[in-house]
């Protein structure tokens, strides 16, 4: 069966065999950096394009269905309009850091990227405290976000990043106490190992209640810390005009509007690594006859399928639900999220040490 | 009791968030009923009380009912009508008023229908044209009677 991890390997041997380790070593992480790079065009046009396809489904309308086949290549249009577009730096405004911010905020991402096992084998950088530096980088981009706001010398802009902090540090809490409670089941902060746990049945299914509830926190949370309505109190449009990148205008823009996606994804790729096991194919228990009927699906179309499962969860809650109020938002955090995350963190730890998970 | 109203507030929040995804759900698998308007290539059946622009009837033999009495330039509310007159010379040998050209400033009109309800002939009504667009504002500017055009017989 083709697999990725043959191709890898192939790659691999080809390099050494005619160049020295250094030098390969150069070559695979440019490689990798070029497969980074294009994963995030292709997933902003795919996700943007999705996104405007599933909003219209809901709002019963058409969508885009004017440019190319049912208005798939608007996406392009749109990147190719923004690219040609003068990206202003208005007047007053900290030109360096204003610059700087929507990189940093990229970088960020990338960063994310490289924990996540894509499929067996397949994966940038297998560190074995995965979880934690994902969890620990990813609150990194709340500074690019700041300093966009901070550095446009705008009002709005100020007003989008600061809520958009706040919001940030405080739904980091109740995500990082949702994956803690994988982690008690998985005993491991390695993605490998969380992947490999899961080769009996998914953590969702497998340790049942704690999970459950673990995996609705989570969702709550990480539509909270993209920054994603309902919780898009940092861009507001009602009222901030655009927030953070109120003043941001052509690629600068780009590369934000681009962020806010591939963070999605990201955080979609870490949900389903957790809790519907990664690239992992639907197993139950020993069932070998019907787990090998499974493994035929390649791991990366299961990885793939899950976390645009997940995605369109996410944006189902953008177009379903009224907006949260700033007093909302903060108390549904600290009064409800964080003390129920915290409760469902003792019930796990009681259902792992009692044995009560399959 | 404090823990019970803090769980039924937990369990009633989420289930009227479940009772909308249900309904957006719905909508997004059941892709039947649209309500968006492919406008350029499906054009909608505008009502009969559409208000497009003001036009003046004239019949098969380019003949209008403007007798160029200037009620409606009276009534109009924001001067968009411009009637200029001009004197016929009746077979009788008495001078007339009679319509020398309708103006008509589209850029101005606010749809109002003062005007039609203000004419005591008839002469001009609302049409339901609606693509109004134009790169130069000077091509709003109309001249409502057809070139040639004459008073029909019998209309006072
Ligand atoms: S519709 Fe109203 S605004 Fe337009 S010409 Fe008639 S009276 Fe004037
Ligand atoms: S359109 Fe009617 S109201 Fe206006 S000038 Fe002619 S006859 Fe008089």
């Amino acid at each position: 069966m083709f697999s990725l991890e043959g191709l890898k390997n192939t790659i691999h041997y080809t390099l050494s065999a005619s160049l020295g380790t250094t030098s390969t070593l150069l070559v695979e992480m440019l490689i990798v950096g070029i497969c980074v790079i294009s994963l995030f065009a292709v997933l902003g046009l795919v996700l943007v394009f999705m996104e405007r396809k599933v909003s219209a489904y809901m709002q019963i309308r058409l969508g885009p269905n004017r440019v190319g086949f049912q208005g798939s290549l608007q996406t392009v249009a749109d990147t190719l309009k923004l690219v040609v577009k003068e990206g202003l730096v208005p007047n007053g405004a900290d030109k360096f850091l204003f610059n700087f911010a929507p990189f940093l905020v990229m970088i960020v991402a990338m960063l994310i990227m490289a924990p996540i096992a894509f499929t067996k084998g397949l994966q940038m950088w297998d560190l074995n405290i995965g979880v934690l530096y994902v969890t620990a980088v990813s609150s990194i981009s709340v500074i690019g976000i700041l300093m966009a706001g901070w550095a446009s010398n705008n009002k709005y802009s100020l007003l989008g990043a600061m809520r958009s902090g706040a919001q940030i540090v405080s739904y980091e809490l109740s995500a990082g106490l949702a994956i803690l409670t994988i982690v008690i089941f998985t005993e491991s902060l390695q993605i490998s190992k969380i992947v490999e746990s899961q080769q009996t049945g998914w953590w969702l299914f497998k340790a049942h209640i704690p999970a459950v509830i673990a995996f609705i926190i989570f969702i709550i949370a990480v539509t909270a810390e993209t920054n994603r309505a309902p919780f898009d109190l940092a861009e507001a449009e009602s009222e901030l005009t655009a927030g953070f990148h109120t003043e941001y205008s052509g690629m600068r823009f780009a590369l934000f509007f681009l962020a806010e996606y591939v963070n999605i994804f990201i955080v979609c790729a870490i949900g389903s690594t957790l809790f519907l096991g990664g690239w992992m194919p639907f197993h139950i228990g020993h069932w070998s006859a019907f787990n090998h009927v499974m493994d035929f699906i390649p791991g990366i179309v299961w990885f793939f399928g899950k976390i645009f499962f997940l995605i369109f969860v996410i944006m189902w809650f953008r177009w379903t639900f009224p907006r949260l109020r700033i007093d909302q938002l903060l108390n549904l955090e600290w009064k409800y999220l964080l003390p129920i995350s915290m409760f469902n963190l003792l019930l796990a730890t009681v259902v792992a040490i009692m044995g009560w998970h399959f | 009791m404090f823990i019970v109203d803090y769980i039924k507030t937990v369990f009633g929040g989420v289930k009227s968030l479940l009772v909308g995804m249900n309904r957006t759900g719905y909508y997004f698998f059941h892709h039947k009923e649209i309500i968006t308007q492919q406008y350029p290539d499906v054009k909608q059946v505008l009502p009969e009380r559409f208000r497009g622009e003001v036009v003046m009837i004239h019949d098969e033999k380019n003949e209008h009912r403007c007798t160029g009495c200037t009620a409606c330039e009276l009534a109009c509310p924001n001067a968009t009508i411009k009637i200029v007159t001009k004197f016929d010379i009746t077979p009788e040998g008495k001078k007339k008023k009679a319509l020398d050209t309708f103006v008509y400033h589209l850029e101005l009109c606010t749809m109002c229908n003062l005007c039609i309800e203000a004419c005591p002939t008839g002469a001009i009504k609302m049409d339901q044209t609606f693509e109004h667009s134009v790169y130069d504002r000077s091509l709003l500017i109309k001249i409502l009677n057809k070139p040639g055009s004459k008073l029909m017989e019998g209309v006072e």
